[in-house]
């Protein structure tokens, strides 16, 4: 413990005054202590585990014999592996789309109305709460009891108040994935709400008022004006949310373990390596979600480069 | 340079502070042992363990919460007799974390494996981190326990891991004042079982005879398991029970696909089940620890689970027969025999340091034993080492429990879901069984899933 604070001193030390003294020091040794320690760290901590990683799919369970693409194979052929792929498209497709329409919808309803701090912070609330935090409490919304028995859930307490049937949310699928993703949308939609409006507030008044007196209002406007003029931002909420749904492991494993058909891809590579303990496969469908985090990565920096420049 | 020379002090300044932060998070000195000068009264039976003054033995677990407090009692004697430090950390990540762990090269000296299989995964992937049972530990199974129980702890003939705690599966949870209101009398054969679950439904319609729970997070499944390994046992008997175990007849074997209709007969029935959580597939959705329950509000008469599910009672639930819960030994076919299925967790060494060895041969021993059941005072723990006390137990039921695991004719097998390969075992046999009942899969699509995914 006492040399780790040595070292880290002396670290710190050295490159606070190697950068600290005067002038004569050339620019690339500046470069070098400032960018140095993050490039050796990302290095270290970033692309060895990932090369590690695809390393690490080509082999068997335990890393011991060469097995070539077999893991990738087992990953989309097998049927309940296929179940998982088939979640997570619909996670990505559903939850950015869903998230952002809520978001953008809100932020044009509540932009410069009165109520406009108290309505955002509502949406925007929800952002505080960590993913497991929120599952616990929808776990508590779809708990589920006989009709005939006195109610513990939210939601089958309405049911039957309005006198349905109570039902059991998390269970049958594929429906049961719709109320897992209700839950993320719940997250999200603050993200998508509070980007959206700081850039609508950001779309000039004389393009506004030249709108106007064109005859544009009420949809017109919100179709022809807002969104056009918002698109290099809607573009990045949208993206950067499916990223975050790629990753979407904790609401699954919180409220259904991954059981009865709702396990997605980062949920089923834990299980994967760390459960069964089967490293090739864990490492294979990691794989694959990196390969399918990619383009979005890409479009997304690329977006966010196109937003900065209008600015 | 009047700003350059502050901006360095600052620089030094802040170093300063956050090494300062830094030491402030190193544990204190623990100066509480110099009090002591003289061995303490009362160790003489831990004279042989030696002086192990400032050593530190960790342990690593899955036992946490309310059973946690009671085992880092168990060891207070010991820390107070040998003077070793016993450092404790419970995880419910325990079993994905252990390897993760031994892989990091920073395995704790003791980890308590809950399965065998589990134990053999690390004996056949990691033969350098775990450490094979020291003589004295040996020679404590060989007098304590019986030669199956050290039969799980050894992996190709070499014996690493004692076991510790003991659970006995096949119990039937049920209420006694219930039972003698209606006038109806513990089954003693399975036939007895089915018959009074009838006499149930057509006696009182609003009820049912039977609740289930087998959510358990990442676990979900496992009491299904040990449902159908209960109806293996006395349905095809112990020769293909071993057998399936070992996978020498496939999973889908005609007798095993038969024990699990057997079970369907009673989980999946809707005339006995799921009382006070509604049709079968609730069992899927309702946590085990509530499974059982309902019989607290007279919404159900049976719930099988295993002696520990005695914790799962709320506080003030009488467990006694004539209590308000107790439970009876599921019945065996025959009305003869009288297979037990156990279960129970086995202490892995990860160092050879002689405290860890001393710790390791304590708690195979019979002094470790009975402190053990003097410390649970809320009962809920047995042991099938022999040296245990039995009147050392809390409560009437862990007399019953470890009467019934010390019994010469019970015929004892383990839990096959924990000695099956992982892959199963951890894995498919919990999925599939949860598949069984949410998405109503037929006994031999299960038991077919379950052999296509043998390793």
């Amino acid at each position: 413990m006492l040399v780790v604070i040595v070292l880290f001193i002396v670290v710190m030390g050295a490159i606070l005054f190697l950068v600290d003294r005067p002038k004569r020091v050339p620019r690339w040794v500046v470069i070098t202590g400032f960018l140095g320690p993050a490039v050796l760290a990302l290095a270290f901590g970033l692309v060895y585990p990932g090369l590690r990683t695809i390393y690490s799919s080509l082999f068997n369970r335990n890393g011991s014999e060469y097995v070539g693409f077999d893991n990738y194979a087992r990953a989309f052929t097998e049927s309940q592996f296929q179940i998982v792929l088939r979640n997570t498209a619909v996670w990505v497709l559903l939850v950015p789309i869903l998230a952002t329409v809520i978001g953008l919808v809100y932020a044009v309803l509540v932009d410069r109305t009165r109520f406009e701090k108290i309505a955002k912070t509502l949406v925007f609330l929800p952002m505080a709460i960590s993913m497991v935090g929120a599952s616990v409490i929808w776990k508590f919304v779809y708990e589920y009891r006989p009709t005939d028995r006195p109610q513990t859930g939210l939601l089958n307490q309405i049911l039957v108040w309005l006198g349905m049937d109570s039902r059991q949310f998390l269970l049958n699928q594929p429906v049961n994935t719709l109320f897992l993703i209700v839950v993320m949308v719940w997250i999200q939609t603050g993200f998508a709400m509070t980007v959206l409006s700081a850039s609508i507030k950001a779309i000039p008044d004389d393009i506004i008022e030249a709108a106007r007196l064109d005859g544009l209002s009420g949809i017109g406007m919100f179709r022809h004006i807002t969104v056009p003029s918002i698109r290099p931002a809607l573009v990045v909420v949208l993206t950067t949310i499916a990223m975050g749904t790629m990753k979407v492991f904790d609401i699954v494993r919180t409220m259904t373990g991954g059981n009865f058909s709702t396990s997605v891809v980062a949920n089923e590579f834990y299980k994967q390596s760390f459960g069964q303990n089967d490293k090739g496969l864990g490492a294979a469908l990691a794989v694959v979600l990196f390969v399918l985090v990619i383009p979005l990565v890409v479009y997304n920096i690329r977006q966010m480069r196109m937003v900065e420049e209008i600015r | 340079m009047q700003i350059n020379t502050r901006r360095r002090y600052a620089a030094i300044a802040g170093g300063l502070g956050l090494a300062l932060a830094l030491a402030a998070c190193q544990p204190a000195d623990d100066t509480a042992g110099d009090g002591e000068t003289t061995a303490a009264e009362g160790c003489e039976d831990y004279a042989a363990y030696g002086d192990l003054a400032g050593t530190e033995v960790t342990v690593y677990t899955s036992i946490v919460e309310q059973e946690q407090t009671d085992q880092e009692d168990s060891y207070v004697e010991f820390e107070r007799c040998t003077g070793a430090d016993i450092k404790y950390e419970g995880s419910r990540e325990f079993e994905a974390q252990l390897l993760v762990r031994i892989e990091a090269g920073n395995a704790p000296d003791i980890a308590y494996l809950p399965q065998p299989g589990l134990l053999k995964t690390i004996v056949a992937d990691y033969p350098d981190a775990i450490v094979p049972a020291p003589e004295g530990t040996a020679a404590n199974v060989d007098s304590f326990f019986s030669e199956s129980w050290k039969g799980y702890g050894t992996v190709d003939g070499t014996f690493y891991a004692a076991p510790l705690g003991a659970n006995m599966k096949s119990f039937v949870w049920y209420s006694p004042a219930m039972f003698a209101d209606a006038g109806y009398e513990v089954p003693e054969t399975w036939d007895d079982m089915i018959a009074l679950s009838d006499q149930i439904v057509a006696d009182s319609p609003d009820t049912k005879p039977w609740c289930a729970g087998i959510e358990s997070g990442d676990a979900t499944g496992w009491p299904a398991t040990d449902w159908i390994e209960d109806v293996v046992l006395r349905s095809a008997g112990p020769d293909v029970y071993d057998q399936w175990v070992a996978h020498e007849i496939p999973f889908n074997d005609p007798q095993i696909v038969e024990a699990i209709g057997v079970v369907g007969g009673i989980l999946k029935n809707p005339a006995y089940v799921n009382g006070g959580y509604g049709d079968f597939k609730t069992i899927a959705t309702t946590p085990w620890g509530d499974g059982g329950l309902p019989i607290l509000d007279g919404q159900c008469w049976m719930h099988r689970a295993a002696n520990f599910y005695q914790n799962s009672w709320p506080e003030g639930t009488t467990v006694a027969e004539d209590g308000d819960v107790f439970a009876f030994y599921l019945p065996s076919m025959d009305g003869e025999s009288k297979p037990v299925l156990g279960g129970g967790e086995f202490v892995a060494a990860f160092d050879d340091r002689p405290e860890v060895a001393a710790f390791q041969t304590f708690l195979s021993s019979d002094t470790w034993a009975n402190e053990k059941a003097r410390v649970t005072e809320g009962g809920g723990w047995v042991s099938a080492n022999n040296g245990l006390d039995v009147e050392n137990l809390a409560t009437d039921f862990d007399k019953l429990a470890s009467t019934v695991l010390g019994d010469p004719t019970s015929v004892i097998r383990f839990d096959a879901s924990d000695l099956m390969p992982g892959a199963v075992g951890a894995g498919t046999f919990w999925t599939e069984m949860t598949n069984w009942f949410a998405l109503d899969k037929s006994d031999i699509e299960v038991a077919d899933a379950i052999e296509a995914s043998w390793p």
